[in-house]
């Protein structure tokens, strides 16, 4: 089956996977395949190769999709439209307090405090809860026939999915709307069970942090409810027929077994799997038959011969295993090229391998 | 001259994702064993043993969970009535694990524990040395990150004191070394470069930079002349392919050299199906600890 096949009628695309597997280089190339067929797609890449990125003409860091010159892109034909962002976290996550805050006065106190800033900056987490936010709202836009996300690296989908799912909790406050009853700004006023947790709290985290959070919760008062409106309406789109998971690995056994576990997620948590994308893959030799060359050049010859045929059963062997477990859904797969991928002539490469 | 890599108590093993963080690690962890180093490899990915399990001798390893951390902290350092009520509260517990960053300083003050001479947990032999298999680059830099950010919005409380415990272990280098692992290709020597860059500003430092997967350079010009007279034979275009990978990997080794100098050491990548005790071996004799 065809990668255009495959992608028939979906809107939104998620490459997932673990690191190091060419996740933003196989998302930048499916982009781009569907939007040589005529889509208006759009592709958010996390942290680019710096020199695709400024192929592309991505210098610009705006967290706005931006239009690829088709020009750019010798000998391919772009029939629809292809934009693409690179996704700063920080900036998604002020982009959301503004959208949901009562007034810029609020929103820029949240953005000032504390607690908002490391949440935004520097936890881990907040890049996969941006990434979903910011496919959220360009799905909102219906600006675009396809969204293409690329993925943080994560060892297994559970970071994918349970970060955002940590923040919105936290954001929503569940467990602390129990504990901290923000009124006014400042501090005060706990119910009266959550009393000596608080105090045991207070004790162990040092006031500062308890006085922070309920002021950020005091500001966040009211908005809490969109976080959980909002989370229940990601939750609905990734689940959604028009959504698809590629999965991307490569044909190494640590990879693979991350795809494995990944796909199993997937189906644990229903979530719409439309098939895989092997990456980097050595096929067999056509013609093992050496040249006639001198003994010394036969001998080096001879060595990278054997090691390419050690690469080449591991591959087949690991795409056994991945087959197997995927039960039948499309594998599709990108053979190893010998020069660095990560630049356009990489990318136009790998789209030809994908879409032909 | 700074100390010697095996002979400080911890030591971070980071960077891009599959370039081989757990192999580097588990490689270091059997030279310093094979030396008579009680020696533990700490696993932050999520994945392992949930107790100190002996792999071998002087060999151990343990996979960190910030949830069984919080329990160990409150009940050994905490303690009394404030350790017995947070650790049955089930709010306290989700809203400590919910505290931006909360997860990441629990996870450190395990590793913290484990490195320590007088080991925290009742009955727990130390450690000569801790290896962590960190996270990712840019995760990892936000984890190392985590106990000044915490010590800094704290500012009072055990907290705040055992995060400025762990900041200022973590910048004392006769105590903690940082080993930036890579693989000689474009993204993956920008990403160590950018960690540099990332930790230096958190005045910590990359102690060594282990070049993971050298492919090897075997033909020379007069071979890829020949060579390219018989490209219709796979096996001699496969020959030309193999050197210019090699010659693009000498160009990003060439960056890193250029960069850490005498902190760069380099692995060759190993032709085998699977990395077993075999491999682990082979690479740890390449390393110069």
């Amino acid at each position: 089956m065809s990668l255009t096949e495959l992608l028939e009628g979906k809107q939104i695309v998620i490459c997932a996977g673990s690191g190091g597997v060419g996740k933003t280089t196989i998302a930048a190339a499916v982009a781009l395949g569907m939007a040589s067929r005529g889509a208006k797609v759009a592709v958010v890449t996390i942290d680019p190769a710096k020199r695709l990125a400024s192929a592309l003409g991505l210098d610009l860091l705006d967290n706005q999709p931006r239009q690829i010159d088709g020009a750019r892109l010798a000998g391919v034909k772009i029939d629809g439209e292809l934009w693409a962002m690179m996704l700063d976290p920080k900036q998604t996550f002020d982009d959301l307090i503004d959208s949901v805050a009562p007034s810029p006065e609020r929103a820029a106190e949240i953005k000032a405090n504390r607690i908002y800033r490391q949440l935004s900056t520097a936890v881990a987490g907040s890049q996969e809860f941006t990434a979903v936010s910011k496919l959220y709202e360009l799905s909102q836009s219906g600006r675009f026939d396809l969204i293409v996300l690329d993925t943080p690296p994560a060892r297994n989908a559970l970071d994918f999915f349970d970060a955002p799912a940590r923040l919105e909790s936290f954001l929503e406050g569940g467990a602390l709307k129990a504990l901290l009853r923000p009124t006014t700004l400042g501090m005060r006023l706990f119910a009266k069970g959550a009393a000596p947790v608080l105090a045991a709290l207070r004790k162990v985290t040092g006031v500062d942090v308890t006085t922070d959070l309920a002021t950020f919760f005091a500001l966040l008062g009211g908005m809490t409810e969109s976080f959980g409106v909002r989370a229940r309406h990601v939750d609905t789109l990734l689940h959604a027929q028009s959504t698809a998971f590629l999965l991307v690995a490569s044909p190494q056994a640590g990879p693979t077994d991350d795809a494995i576990s990944f796909h199993q997620t997937l189906a644990d948590g229903q979530l719409p799997f439309s098939g895989a994308i092997v990456n980097r893959v050595h096929p067999a030799l056509a013609d093992e038959h050496l040249p006639d060359v001198g003994p010394q050049l036969a001998e080096k010859l001879a060595a990278t011969v054997s090691e390419y045929h050690v690469l080449a059963a591991r591959d087949e062997a690991n795409l056994t295993r991945l087959r197997t477990a995927l039960a039948g859904a499309p594998v599709l797969l990108v053979p190893e090229l010998e020069d660095d991928v990560h630049d356009l002539h990489g990318l136009l490469r790998i789209h030809q391998e994908l879409f032909g | 001259m700074a100390t010697a890599l095996l002979q400080r108590r911890l030591i971070f093993v980071t960077g891009k994702g599959g370039v081989g963080k757990s192999t580097v690690a588990m490689a270091l962890a059997r030279v310093a064993a094979s030396r008579g180093k009680r020696t533990i490899v700490a696993n932050m990915n999520g994945t392992g043993e949930e107790h100190e399990l002996q792999l071998a001798p002087n060999l151990f390893t343990l996979s960190i969970d910030p949830q069984r951390a919080m329990e160990e902290y409150l009940t050994v350092k905490v303690g009394g009535t404030a350790g017995q009520i947070l650790g049955q509260s089930r709010i306290f517990s989700a809203f400590a694990m919910a505290t931006p960053g909360m997860r990441e300083l629990l996870s450190l003050g395990k590793v913290w524990e484990l490195a320590q001479t007088r080991r925290r947990t009742p009955g727990a032999e130390p450690y000569d040395l801790t290896i962590v298999d960190a996270p990712a680059s840019g995760h990892g830099a936000a984890l190392l990150r985590t106990p000044r950010s915490f010590a800094e919005i704290a500012k009072v409380g055990p907290i705040a004191s055992q995060a400025g415990t762990i900041a200022v272990t973590l910048t004392d280098r006769d105590f903690t070394a940082i080993v930036a692992v890579a693989i000689p290709e474009d993204l993956a020597v920008t990403e160590t470069l950018e960690l540099d860059e990332a930790l230096q500003r958190e005045r910590l430092n990359i102690d060594a930079v282990v070049l993971n997967q050298r492919h090897p350079d075997r033909f020379d010009e007069g071979d890829l002349t020949a060579l390219r007279l018989l490209a219709a034979a796979p096996a001699a275009r496969l020959a030309v392919a193999a050197d210019i990978h090699a010659r693009l990997e000498a160009g990003q080794a060439a960056r890193l050299e250029q960069h850490f100098g005498e902190r760069l050491q380099s692995l060759p990548y190993l032709f085998a199906p699977q990395l077993g005790e075999e491999e682990l071996e082979l690479l740890g004799r390449e390393l110069d600890l």
